[in-house]
């Protein structure tokens, strides 16, 4: 009994043969689904996500399913798990049957594990343990039943910690560990994941790979995954579907046979289709005189307030950081590094606790003082910011009226400014929803948008230095080119382009200078062309 | 029962890493919040007719001599506690400035005020919140989603203040910021809190949905932590109601009792 509480960081525990598995759910097998006709249109939508479809996955049958993105992959998985009925968390409008072993899915009660992406909104509890019983118990399960799971569970997806670990202090990859066994606490017979890996950070996602990995081989139960990045998961799966937005299935079979019959189509619908990854040719790297210059920065965590909050400790620590124009500079690094917290730094959005970030070159004429106390109007018409959710940075109530703000605010006369913003609604795409709420598009949409409006700021073209967190972060093909070939033609006019991202592909076609963030400090590295 | 009791004593052993539940746990945290919760109503409900420093003081005291034994350290306790200890010497001057019962009113405001206020904050901070839901939802039957819900809110508040940061952030990054001027500060004040309500909705929302995907409120639930009622928790809601009866028996006994109206 001890010895789970002393469970080893590598979960040994969860290779024992003999343990009773999760993976194995009592009764056997995994769950039958059944659609027929099914359609769902989200509450107050003209047209539908998904419609027509007719698709029956046998018990134990494990599924990847793709389309673009916008082709409603996940309200089918939210379906399956129940959260759409008349009682449900989505409203909207339903029609045809969705059955999971025979009985419409709202009606299910347990037997469907959901995991979705985010791992920071799927915790409840405080404590891992208490989590993993979250399930269980809202399933009526006898109390003394209950730890027995959790403990099953907990081995199942390796987790290194006890069960009174505080889940606050987890990493993404291991929240999402536990996210996993939370839904296998539930003895699933048909388990959905929502691209499980997309918050995560590469060695995040490695973690929960090497779980799936696990569970795909073991587990009896029926098994939906909707995956951003097709080539990780490709070799896991024995079927692909493919659905078309607004429609039903357009493909179904093993995954050679569709890819090799699909494979084209799906890649110019924007879909991550193995061996056929985007290669944009953006314009070249001009390179150019140091643009901001951060020297001697050091930053620290910031206050949390209440009893049991972690004291504040230094992120980074005496970073001599230069960002040179016509240059596209990479920072990388495991996530909570300080990534993020050196490219707010970098773009003069808050104060090192130690050191400066000052303007170096045509940015030093504008003002000379540290890049921290230059008043937001100036700052914002030579540094653009990108940030990582784009709503973060929209201010107004249409696309036209964020990309208006910032020239108007500048005292630009009002034929130039609406010159200015049909050209960049036009550059990126955005001219039909002009008068769209930014809140209302797309995610695709809505990371153009950002881009813009950093751009709308700059003087003549775009700002000398223009910053992005994570930009192509969850982006399809189409968008993802979209913005390699934007940023490159801004890093060809002289921009000084500095993005902290995860994404190899942006690394490997955009980055000149790869700095990486890890241990406080931020090491230059190699040119990210030459190094591959 | 006596396995699952068996069986959270055994969870709660190995945790160094767990806050608030490092080895020794003080004698008051070890308490089931649902006692802690009733007995600060008990002292607080029961001060209200008394508006004298002596009866209000008595009390206070008497939690004072608690609170060593609460595990809360001093810089909590300061950060926390501080706002009551402001409140409660304004009220007192308010009293003392503008009242009809001169420096003797005055100081029996400001006793009675952190009276009041400082079992509340104290049954509050010494608790765990995971324990507080559960005492509050097993023992005095507190409806489950309400309780659940506080519950899961509580753990996104860190997130929360980082978003609070960000939104902060982007609007210097947009060019706005109010500078000198102080109706440019309400106003931004007000956009950056409606971003951040934006981005809240969305988070709770998606919380609601994992709640809902993990059988939440499709039946009866079990409960997987049993708070218990120990004999500890009767002796406190005892020792509070016997603290209070002190506390009037001596200041009627000294002639010092002011009833409020009277």
């Amino acid at each position: 009994m001890a010895d789970h509480d002393r469970r080893g960081p590598s979960g040994a525990t969860a290779e024992h043969p003999a343990a009773p598995s999760p993976l194995r759910p009592p009764g056997g097998g995994g769950a039958r689904v059944e659609l027929s006709g099914w359609g769902w249109r989200h509450a107050g939508r003209e047209s539908y996500a998904l419609r027509g479809v007719d698709l029956t996955v046998e018990p134990g049958e494990r599924v990847l399913l793709l389309g673009a993105s916008g082709a409603g992959k996940s309200t089918l998985l939210h379906s399956l798990a129940g959260l759409t009925g008349p009682d449900g968390a989505l409203n909207g409008d339903q029609e045809g049957t969705l059955l999971v072993d025979g009985l419409p899915a709202d009606r299910g009660r347990g037997g469907v594990g959901l995991v979705g992406q985010d791992p920071e909104t799927q915790l409840v509890m405080a404590r891992a343990g208490d989590d993993v019983a979250f399930g269980p118990e809202n399933l009526g399960v006898d109390p003394a039943l209950i730890w027995p799971r959790v403990d099953d569970a907990l081995d199942a997806v390796g987790f290194p910690y006890g069960r009174r670990h505080p889940t606050g202090a987890l990493s993404g990859g291991e929240k999402q560990r536990l996210v996993i066994a939370g839904a296998l606490a539930m003895r699933p017979r048909l388990l959905l994941l929502d691209e499980p890996t997309a918050n995560l950070d590469p060695a995040g996602a490695a973690l929960v790979r090497g779980v799936l990995e696990r569970l795909l081989a073991e587990t009896e139960a029926t098994l939906l995954l909707v995956e951003h990045r097709v080539a990780d998961v490709v070799g896991l799966v024995d079927r692909v579907v493919v659905v078309e937005p607004g429609g039903g299935v357009v493909a179904d079979g093993d995954p050679a046979a569709v890819f090799a019959a699909h494979g084209r189509s799906l890649a110019e619908q924007g879909v991550w289709v193995p061996g056929d990854e985007p290669s944009p040719g953006p314009a070249p790297a001009p390179g150019g005189g140091p643009r901001v210059e951060a020297v001697g920065v050091a930053a620290r965590t910031p206050f949390q307030l209440g009893a049991g909050a972690p004291p504040r400790r230094t992120v980074l620590e005496g970073v001599d950081l230069s960002v040179a124009a016509g240059t596209a500079t990479a920072l990388t690094g495991p996530n909570g590094a300080g990534k993020s917290t050196l490219l707010t730094l970098l773009a003069g959005l808050s104060r090192p606790h130690r050191g400066a970030v000052l303007p170096r070159g045509p940015l030093a004429e504008a003002d000379r003082r540290p890049l921290a106390r230059w008043p937001a109007r100036l700052l914002s018409r030579h540094v653009g910011t990108v940030f990582q959710h784009a709503e973060d940075q929209f201010v107004t109530g249409t696309v036209r009226d964020e990309l208006r703000f910032a020239p108007r605010r500048a005292g630009a006369d009002g034929a130039g400014t609406e010159r200015r913003v049909d050209e960049l609604l036009e550059r990126l795409r955005l001219t039909g929803l002009a008068d769209a709420h930014p809140y209302t598009l797309s995610g695709g949409e809505k990371r153009r948008l950002s881009v813009a409006t950093a751009l709308s700021s700059g003087p003549s073209h775009a700002p000398g230095v223009l910053v992005l967190d994570e930009p192509t972060f969850g982006q399809d093909t189409r968008t993802w080119t979209e913005l390699v070939e934007l940023l490159g033609g801004l890093r060809a006019e002289g921009c000084a382009v500095v993005v902290a991202t995860h994404d190899e592909l942006l690394l490997r076609h955009f980055a000149d200078v790869r700095v990486r963030v890890a241990g406080g400090r931020a090491v230059p590295g190699t040119a990210g062309k030459a190094e591959l | 029962m006596s396995v699952s009791e068996d069986r959270g004593r055994r969870g709660g052993v190995p945790a160094p890493d767990a806050p608030g539940a490092g080895g020794a746990r003080h004698w008051l945290a070890r308490l089931n919040p649902a006692a802690k919760l009733l007995a600060a109503l008990l002292l607080g409900l029961g001060l209200v007719p008394a508006v004298d420093a002596v009866t209000g003081g008595v009390v206070l005291a008497g939690v004072l001599l608690v609170l060593p034994f609460s595990g809360i350290d001093r810089h909590t306790l300061l950060v926390l506690g501080g706002p009551f200890l402001l409140m409660g010497l304004s009220s007192g001057l308010v009293n003392y400035l503008y009242g009809e019962h001169g420096a003797e009113g005055a100081l029996g405001a400001a006793v009675r005020l952190l009276a009041i206020a400082l079992p509340g904050l104290l049954a509050a901070v010494s608790s765990d919140p995971t324990e507080m839901a559960d005492g509050l939802v097993q023992r005095l039957r507190v409806p489950e989603r309400p309780a659940m819900g506080v519950l899961a809110a509580l753990r996104l508040i860190p997130l929360l203040a980082d978003q609070w940061r960000t939104v902060t952030l982007a609007r210097r990054a947009r060019g706005l910021e109010a500078g000198r001027n102080p109706v440019r500060m309400v106003t931004l004040f007000f956009g950056r809190l409606f971003a951040l309500l934006v981005r809240s909705i969305r988070t709770g929302t998606l919380l609601a949905t994992a709640m809902d995907a993990r059988a939440f409120g499709t039946g009866p639930r079990t409960w997987a932590r049993e708070s218990r009622w120990r004999v500890g928790d009767t002796l406190l809601l005892a020792g509070a109601a016997l603290l209070l009866a002190g506390a009037y028996a001596l200041s009627a006994r000294l002639g010092t009792l002011v009833l409020l109206f009277s």
